[in-house]
């Protein structure tokens, strides 16, 4: 069976329908252990008191809101090049995920920031970028809401999802131009000389996980919402013909 | 493509096609801010940049669902993309046009409003330039948007949240330009990136257009 006879719609129900209730199942106990254990099993640190923790959801929500955009620019170009209409779906459903995770990440970011940095948000670059991803996302879903006609909005949606990823990429070093940056570098790579103690990136990376599977069930879930939505509409436009 | 753009230049300076809007827009928005942030010229000169380059910006929104949506209504587009020029041409050939009634007056009239909000005299060469180098990306830009945006019934609002967030890093490397102008710095770092980033959007974004264009005629 070739990889993309998975998105033929009926392959695509079939599959998920067995596959959505696990990878929630493993979302959630990935989740449960990543955030008692980063909550309640970690030590404060030297600095931050127990103000730290709120990494375990600030970092993997962050995380999931790029990746997110990432997952709609393959999407949309799977959808622009091969016509498949799930993968439309799925850049679609995975939107309104994608801008609630920038929001987790901007509003856990304030909590933190008011105690630590003394104000709930500056003008520094990630922030910045962060704000401007969230005006992309709203775009994008405007622009799915307005067009009535399916497939022409897929087709659009997946346009503007690729100019749009252009000049995100360009923002976010733009606004590096423009304002020196309060937030800290990166702390979790693999190459990095220096990054966070095992004690905190353990829990982290499972928490991160835990979002990861999250993001893949909801979209998955959503997507499947989606195919139902657009058979219910094929059949009420038969109906009508009829 | 010469004939389309001439077209699109008379139907905007003759017919009330917004032609002076734009300008007068500007205009209004540099008076308005005096009242709002008070009139202390030494607060007036640090945030001039910035208040210009915002100005502009905005303007160049104003005529912007025109683009295209006048076209459409009385079937020329149908015609346009039936016609021996590629679609992309036309893209360009409109956002040119645009450019010329809205960027180019913008670009001209903001040196002497600059003089309105306490400028200082360094900056006035400085915001020409940056703003001659920035409006055509802006044009661009907002002309890619008017052809995403073209079938729907009431795109006006749409347009503006779908293209304002694209326009940031014009934005920010124009007032940057401007305010290191202003500050006695070398400006030439920003200048050059906003060249950049208009010769990428004149290069990329008319096929982006033309892709939306065919979409919206299906």
């Amino acid at each position: 069976m070739q990889f993309w006879e998975f998105a033929n719609p009926r392959v695509f129900m079939g599959w998920t329908a067995r596959v959505v209730p696990w990878t929630f199942g493993l979302a959630a106990a990935t989740l449960a252990v990543g955030l008692v254990w980063g909550f309640f099993f970690t030590p404060d640190d030297f600095r931050q008191g127990s103000t730290v923790k709120i990494i375990y959801l600030h970092v993997p929500s962050a995380f999931m809101a790029i990746n997110a955009w990432m997952m709609m620019l393959v999407a949309s170009l799977i959808w622009l090049i091969r016509r498949h209409h799930v993968s439309a779906l799925a850049a679609k459903a995975a939107a309104p995920v994608g801008i609630t995770m920038t929001l987790i990440a901007l509003f856990t970011g304030a909590i933190w920031g008011q105690p630590m940095w003394g104000t709930w948000w500056v003008w520094d670059p990630r922030l910045t970028s962060f704000l401007i991803l969230f005006l992309f996302y709203l775009g994008y879903i405007a622009l799915w809401t307005a067009i009535e006609d399916p497939d022409t909005a897929a087709d659009l949606t997946s346009v503007l999802c690729l100019v749009g990823s252009v000049f995100a990429l360009l923002s976010r070093y733009a606004v590096l131009f423009w304002n020196q940056g309060l937030h800290q570098g990166a702390s979790l790579s693999l190459d990095a000389e220096e990054n966070i103690s095992d004690v905190f990136w353990v829990p982290l990376v499972v928490s991160i996980t835990g979002f990861v599977l999250l993001f893949v069930a909801l979209v998955l879930y959503r997507t499947r919402t989606e195919i139902g939505a657009r058979r219910l509409y094929a059949l009420t436009l038969r109906e009508r013909m009829a | 493509m010469l004939a389309l753009f001439a077209r699109d230049l008379a139907l905007a300076i003759r017919a009330g096609g917004g032609f002076g809007l734009a300008l007068a827009f500007f205009l209004i928005l540099v008076t308005l801010v005096p009242f709002g942030v008070g009139p202390l010229p030494e607060l007036l000169s640090r945030i001039a940049p910035g208040i210009l380059w915002v100005g502009a910006l905005l303007a160049s929104l104003l005529s912007l669902d025109r683009i295209f949506a006048l076209d459409r209504e009385d079937g020329s587009l149908d015609l346009l993309a039936t016609a021996p020029i590629p679609l992309e041409a036309v893209a360009l050939a409109k956002a040119a046009a645009h450019w010329v009634t809205t960027g180019l007056p913008l670009t001209l009239a903001a040196p002497v409003l600059g003089v309105l909000l306490n400028l200082p005299a360094p900056g006035h060469l400085w915001l020409l330039v940056s703003l001659a180098l920035g409006t055509p990306a802006l044009s661009m830009i907002g002309t890619f948007g008017a052809a995403l945006t073209v079938g729907l019934k009431r795109g006006g609002l749409l347009l503006s949240l779908l293209v304002l967030p694209l326009y940031v890093p014009t934005l920010i490397f124009g007032a940057e330009a401007v305010a290191r102008g202003v500050a006695g710095q070398d400006a030439t770092t920003p200048l050059l990136l906003q060249g950049a980033i208009t010769a990428g959007a004149l290069a990329i974004l008319p096929f982006a257009a033309a892709a939306a264009l065919r979409i919206n005629l299906r």
